[in-house]
């Protein structure tokens, strides 16, 4: 593993129309850091396997698959956001990709247009797509983007330019007149895709797709049930990682694979062995989401002590808390389950946003956390005001907790770990 | 003797305990080598146990300390030491500054650091003072002096400088520039400690910069509590470290 290097493909990049010699670059940058970041862990479980080999064959393997979908007439979406509805694409016989930006590398491409002081995340997507340097990118028919903050429905009219951008519509408030909004725009959403598709969406795609990414969602949810047990079995930085790759992976195999991970972390449960020391220190972490490759945080904290054993993030449990109904069997009730899901995700764009409080203190207790983190990328208003709710709900329980803002640049790496490390001696005076 | 260095952006400073007591203590500039310079201050002394802290306390660690606590630890040991009835801690320091919460035991609950910038630092303060062609000290002494009572409106240390020289251009007592620049740099200061500190009590003032009278003055009139500046301000994280020390030893 020590070897182990991301495949090139240049012909495929130069068939997508990229700019072959600087993702190259990327690619070895890329390499290097997972190397660095990830296979030096120790007392890896041996299913990370899977991951490790899907990750080395993120700008090649995986694109070929979706290359070889959109072949077939089928429809391959990119999306940025966890409100856009999967199992409608899916449905079709297409495939989603998430595109949110982790990586510092595109941000310099993006504000040559953009505003230097918006969210990191949009800039780094809008930069991979305006410099080529992404084969997802290059590769989707259509993105779909959402309104949920302003740095994205903004950048989105901008980014039509480049790539067919099309935008759902999600409310800011929960109420009734809200649902029927958000339900007219799943069905804009379906009738997109099918016209891509060339066919009509049935009740049993449409079954068929919500009980696969039903399944996709029930084994994150058992990762995250193992990750609560003392000692975790399993570094904060591989489920991270997991939680990202189920955002590019066919869904089928994905659970297959995620389950046979399990499998092995509940042998290692039941005999009491963890991944990190059993006094390590755990952290929650809660959130905005941490875009592939963005492991700058996990890595500082795992780095110094601890163990991550939760996100609470949309590359985290807001991705696969909720399940969609398999009940009904119409098209029409189909969708109202759909959508009455895809409510029940606790967004900070929404206002009032107080389950998200309540949700936060669950998953601390269900995860067996010693302290919390809050990771809000820099001017997030959002998650940087609702932060203060958040904080009080510690300081009322006594939870420990720390609030970080940050971006993807390696300038605040000595504070963070300053900061990180004095979080932790915290945590660990706390429990003694 | 029980050592604590606290390996600084700017400085290296050291504190000796022996039968559990302050001996001695050094502080050195930490120069382009701040290992070399903090095994050369380390000969001095015969140390049976060092703790370092700061932003150099891994490379430390890697070398010649038996241990490495943070900064907010280290002050929060210090500072109980000197005044065990505190209940905040406020440390300035030539590049950062930190503000740290702690219980009644004196554990730290809550603390906050300034973000990437100079704002609210010694250097800011520095900046500011060379430009109006003061010292440290006697900047502090002429903004104690002068009655102004508004403060500058920039916080970055760009803006804040041409502030400062439209002033200078308008005629204004140096001295009254003075007080607005330590007027700004203590509101932001009241501004951070109200929010990981809103409870109040007495406070510790440390770091450098807690020699500056004007800016304790200010900071008494503006948080209401008791500021209390330890002898030797810069010196608590060292002695925070020297106190792990004895602890651990
Ligand atoms: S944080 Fe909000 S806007 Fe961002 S992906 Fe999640 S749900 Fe969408
Ligand atoms: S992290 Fe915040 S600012 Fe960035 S895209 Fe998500 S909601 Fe918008």
């Amino acid at each position: 593993m020590e070897q182990f290097e991301i495949t090139a493909y240049p012909a495929l990049w130069e068939g997508l129309g990229m700019e072959v010699a600087r993702f190259e670059k990327s690619r070895q940058m890329l390499s290097e850091m997972y190397r660095k970041i990830y296979l030096s862990q120790l007392n890896r479980p041996a299913g990370m396997g899977y991951f490790d080999a899907l990750m080395a064959e993120i700008f090649g393997g995986r694109i070929e698959e979706m290359l070889a979908v959109k072949r077939a007439g089928r429809p391959v979406v990119g999306t940025f956001c966890v409100y856009i509805p999967e199992e409608v694409v899916v449905a079709a016989g297409g495939v989603c990709v998430g595109l949110c930006g982790g990586s510092q590398g595109s941000i310099p491409d993006a504000e040559k247009v953009l505003p230097r002081n918006i969210c990191p995340m949009v800039k780094s997507a809008y930069g991979f797509k305006a410099a080529r340097i992404c084969p997802y990118f290059q590769t989707v028919d259509f993105v779909y983007g959402e309104t949920t903050c302003d740095a994205k429905k903004k950048t989105w009219e901008l980014l039509d330019r480049l790539v067919p951008t099309h935008v759902m519509e999600i409310p800011q408030m929960k109420r009734e007149r809200d649902k029927v909004l958000w339900l007219a725009e799943v069905r804009d959403f379906k009738a997109k895709v099918e016209a891509v598709a060339g066919a009509a969406i049935t009740a049993g795609d449409l079954a068929a797709a919500i009980r696969l990414i039903n399944d996709k969602r029930r084994a994150l949810q058992r990762l995250a049930r193992l990750r609560g047990v003392r000692p975790s079995p399993i570094s904060g930085k591989d489920a991270l990682l997991i939680e990202q790759i189920a955002f590019y992976d066919e869904s089928g195999r994905f659970s297959r694979k995620l389950n046979e991970l399990c499998d092995e972390l509940e042998g290692r449960a039941r005999a009491g062995g963890g991944v990190a020391e059993a006094a390590a220190p755990r952290v929650m972490v809660s959130g905005t989401p941490m875009a592939l490759p963005n492991w700058k945080v996990h890595h500082l904290l795992e780095t110094a002590g601890a163990v991550v054993v939760n996100e609470e993030s949309c590359i985290g449990s807001r991705y696969f808390k909720d399940l969609i109904d398999e009940g009904p069997s119409r098209l029409d009730t189909q969708l109202a389950a759909l959508t009455e899901r895809y409510m029940r995700i606790d967004c900070s764009c929404f206002t009032p946003n107080d389950e998200r409080v309540e949700q936060v203190l669950k998953e601390y207790r269900q995860s067996q956390a010693q302290g919390i983190l809050h990771y809000s990328l820099q001017f997030c208003h959002t998650y940087n005001i609702e932060e203060i709710k958040i904080r009080e709900a510690c300081e009322r329980e006594g939870i420990p907790y720390l609030a970080i803002e940050s971006d993807y640049s390696p300038e605040d790496t000595g504070q963070l770990q300053t900061r990180i490390e004095a979080f932790l001696e915290q945590i660990r005076e706390a429990s003694c | 003797m029980l050592i604590g260095i606290d390996l600084g952006s700017r400085a290296i400073k050291l504190v000796a305990l022996a039968d559990g007591a302050w001996r001695q203590s050094e502080a050195q500039e930490s120069g382009f080598d701040p290992r070399r310079q903090a095994l050369a201050m380390l000969e001095k002394y015969p140390a049976s146990r060092v703790v370092a802290t700061g932003y150099g306390r891994h490379l430390a660690q890697r070398h010649f300390a038996s241990e490495a606590i943070t900064e907010i630890k280290a002050h929060a040991l210090g500072a109980r030491h000197l005044f065990p009835e505190c209940s905040t801690i406020l440390d300035v320091g030539g590049q950062d500054c930190k503000v740290i919460r702690l219980d009644r035991a004196g554990r730290v609950v809550n603390f906050q650091m300034n973000d990437k910038c100079a704002a609210g630092t010694g250097r800011f303060l520095e900046i500011m003072a060379a430009i109006l062609g003061y010292d440290l000290e006697e900047f502090g002494a002429a903004a104690l002096s002068s009655r102004h009572e508004t403060a500058i409106n920039s916080m970055c240390a760009v803006f804040a400088e041409s502030e400062v020289i439209s002033m200078k251009n308008l005629g204004l007592p140096p001295a009254d520039i003075a007080r607005a620049v330590h007027l700004s740099v203590a509101n932001r200061l009241a501004a951070m400690l109200n929010r990981a500190a809103p409870a109040g009590g007495p406070l510790v003032f440390s770091g450098g910069v807690a020699k500056n009278p004007c800016l304790v003055a200010l900071l008494t009139q503006q948080t209401g509590s008791q500021v209390l500046v330890p002898p030797a301000p810069a010196m608590v994280g060292a002695l925070g470290a020297a106190l792990h020390a004895l602890g651990g030893a």
